[in-house]
């Protein structure tokens, strides 16, 4: 990490100029390096956001742009004290991504009370747009909301209407399963029970037990990265599937199904927000990643990563600053988005970065024709659908 | 609360399932700290890479489960004793301290190497096609795999308690460990035996790691997440207790099985507790005798 850091700095020295005066920006890019959400986020998006400052070529020439990144280890306390040393003490201007929604909400609150910027790619929690939005915050890529909207949706109309869910134990667990669970209700399903499994977890066999006995149709997984994959392996070791009760994965990344395998992932359904081999942009920009991560696709998180700092830096750009955030932030939400792997979009007066969202399905291991080729779209949510109402979403910025 | 009868004794039987893992990780640690006086911090790496050991040998050599059962033990065990042989070697005669905190920035370099190459999102098994399937037992369903599990690592348990307490060799071990110059007179060569034995705790970490591969996700991360509760078991069992580890591995397994029954939120600081209780009750361990 600190070699990729020492690169990026003296690759931003080199490019140092005076078209801004004293101008420079830091890009701070905050998540798990090394746990479990690592290669969903971790050093990919790094590489992702450096990739957007490249890619903007003479529009960002002559500003000094820094990429730096750091592990949070999916602790809040870590999170926040690496963001106020980053703003203080290093004068990072913009904080990128944050998996882990507990840290994302914490990161979130110093933001805005240091009046900087931060741009959410990796976190789900619908709250960073709802009760907890605050003018210095972009949510882009995705958020517990849009997956429960999309995957819940799908699964309650074919049938699926009795719903169990196995939860992490924190903010992003429980607003994964209270949005989904609102879904559920809405559609003329029932929630029947639902169990909280430390984070990470190891073992869900004792919780697939649990959610067995339920007898519910539908088994949902409020969780992400290995708590996901190990109980979808745990529940296909358990004949869960067999016996008629469904899997319902409500964040499933790109690098999950990777490790899961086709054999035991195929036929998950759920929603992401980008895929890679989507069209031909999308798949140059895999190729490019790919390249310089170790084969590693990049999930939706990083593609969100690279789209969010390009309008960043258009928006600094426009506005020949980046010292005010919320000024930033006006001046990106009264921007339309538009670039090349999430193509035209918006951002609402909440925050919530908007566009379509896509329904999944893991392919068959014999539909697959080449490495890391795993999905198919089984449906379009078109962008005006796919997120939260603004006006339910109780964002003070909005209401009040 | 209503207590679902069927639904708990699924809750025993599983938490018995962890509980296999749990001993044969303890039983190592046991082992290695009896006889080397070693507090092998790297058990959970050495774990981890048997699990790996098992997806290469079956990605690149075409071996099965059943031959990385043999096979991936008896490679990771190569790799212990060449760390014993390197390292650990020079360390008996210092402080606990010096061993752990060598084993543990062994531990600590190796999952960062295996990150480095293959990510955290680990890396898919399957479940041997002879193990597949489940077995309806009228008060829950136990696939076939885990019962597979249960059953082997007992027999490991017991016949590494078996080989330790009552065999001849077994006897040679223990007695080196209380008086090596003396052993040493009958001709015995102490030193080699010690590196044998560490290779084996090692062996068995490894052995652990092939039977969860199938199971949980073969990650990097996979020996980190469970090596501390297995060190709370030996704790709780009694550093260098061979019968201890055993029994407590599978009896904590079980405690944790129930909690994840009435309060799951709990479930993974369970162990803690008791280990808590009993350093303040029995600070040598439930098997373990003061020193």
């Amino acid at each position: 990490m600190k070699l990729l850091r020492t690169a990026i700095l003296s690759a931003a020295m080199v490019t140092a100029g005076a078209a801004y005066g004293q101008e420079s920006i830091k890009i701070g890019v905050l998540n798990d390096m090394a746990g479990t959400y690592a290669d969903l986020a971790g050093p990919g998006s790094v590489l992702a956001a450096r990739m957007a400052v490249e890619d903007l070529g003479d529009l960002v020439k002559g500003l000094k742009i820094e990429v730096i990144g750091a592990d949070h280890q999916n602790k809040p306390d870590i999170g926040s004290n690496t963001v106020r040393q980053w703003i203080d003490v290093d004068k990072v201007d913009v904080i990128v991504d944050v998996p882990t929604s507990s840290v994302a909400l914490a990161v979130n609150e110093i933001v805005k009370e240091k009046n900087k910027v931060f741009l959410v790619s990796g976190a789900a929690s619908s709250d960073l747009t709802g009760s907890r939005c605050t003018p210095n915050t972009v949510h882009w890529t995705y958020d517990t909301w849009a997956l429960a909207n999309g995957t819940g949706n799908a699964i309650v109309k074919t049938g699926g209407d009795t719903w169990f869910f196995l939860t992490a134990d924190y903010a992003f667990g429980h607003a994964l399963e209270r949005d989904t669970s609102a879904v559920v209700i809405k559609n003329g399903g029932k929630v029947v029970g639902q169990v909280r499994h430390p984070f990470p977890g190891q073992d869900f066999s004792s919780f697939l037990l649990q959610a067995q006995a339920s007898k519910a149709k539908i088994i949902g997984l409020a969780n992400a990265g290995a708590d996901t994959t190990n109980a979808i392996k745990q529940a296909a070791e358990f004949g869960i599937t067999q016996k008629g009760q469904n899997l319902a994965g409500l964040l499933v990344f790109l690098t999950d199904v990777h490790g899961l395998g086709l054999k035991t992932a195929q036929g998950l359904i759920f929603t992401e927000a980008w895929y890679w081999d989507m069209n031909d942009a999308n798949r140059a920009f895999a190729k490019r990643f790919a390249a310089a991560n170790r084969g590693v696709h990049p999930s939706m998180v990083h593609a969100g990563v690279y789209s969010s700092v390009q309008h960043y830096l258009k928006a600094v750009v426009a506005l020949k600053s980046a010292a005010d955030g919320k000024a930033v932030v006006a001046k990106m939400k009264e921007m339309p988005t538009k670039d090349v792997l999430f193509g035209e979009g918006s951002i609402r007066a909440d925050g919530r970065k908007i566009h379509p969202m896509y329904l999944f399905e893991v392919k068959k291991p014999e539909e697959s024709k080449a490495p890391w080729d795993y999905y198919k779209l089984r449906a379009t949510i078109p962008a005006d659908q796919a997120f939260r109402p603004m006006s339910e979403g109780k964002c003070p910025l909005v209401n009040g | 609360m209503d207590i679902n009868l069927p639904a708990l004794f699924g809750q025993l039987l599983i938490g018995l399932i962890n509980g296999s893992f749990y001993a044969l990780l303890s039983l190592g640690l046991a082992v290695i700290f009896g006889m080397l006086n070693i507090i092998n911090f790297a058990h959970g790496a050495q774990y981890m890479m048997g699990a790996f050991a098992a997806y290469f040998l079956l990605q690149f050599a075409g071996l099965n489960y059943w031959w990385a059962l043999i096979v991936a033990p008896v490679l990771v065990g190569g790799v212990g004793i060449l760390i014993e042989r390197a390292f650990l070697q020079w360390l008996y005669k210092l402080d606990h301290l010096y061993g752990l905190l060598l084993t543990f920035g062994l531990a600590l370099v190796i999952q960062g190497l295996f990150r480095h190459q293959y990510g955290s999102s680990g890396l898919p098994y399957q479940i041997p096609p002879q193990l597949t399937g489940v077995r309806d037992l009228g008060f829950t369903f136990l696939p076939n795999y885990r019962a597979w599990v249960v059953v082997f690592s007992l027999a490991v348990c017991l016949g590494t308690w078996f080989m330790i307490e009552k065999t001849r060799l077994g006897a040679y071990l223990r007695a080196a460990t209380e008086n090596p110059t003396l052993v040493r007179a009958f001709g015995i060569n102490v030193p080699r035996m010690i590196t044998l034995t560490y290779g084996f705790g090692v062996g068995l970490a490894a052995l652990a790691g092939v039977m969860a591969a199938p199971i949980y996700a073969v990650n990097p991360t996979m020996g980190a997440d469970i090596i501390i509760v297995v060190f709370a078991v030996v704790v709780i069992g009694g550093m260098g207790s061979i019968m201890g580890a055993i029994v407590t591995g599978f009896g904590l397994g079980i405690v944790e099985g129930l909690t994840k029954y009435f309060f799951p939120e709990a479930s993974n600081t369970v162990i803690f507790v008791i280990m808590v209780i009993v350093l303040v009750t029995r600070p040598a361990g439930l098997f373990g005798r003061a020193a």
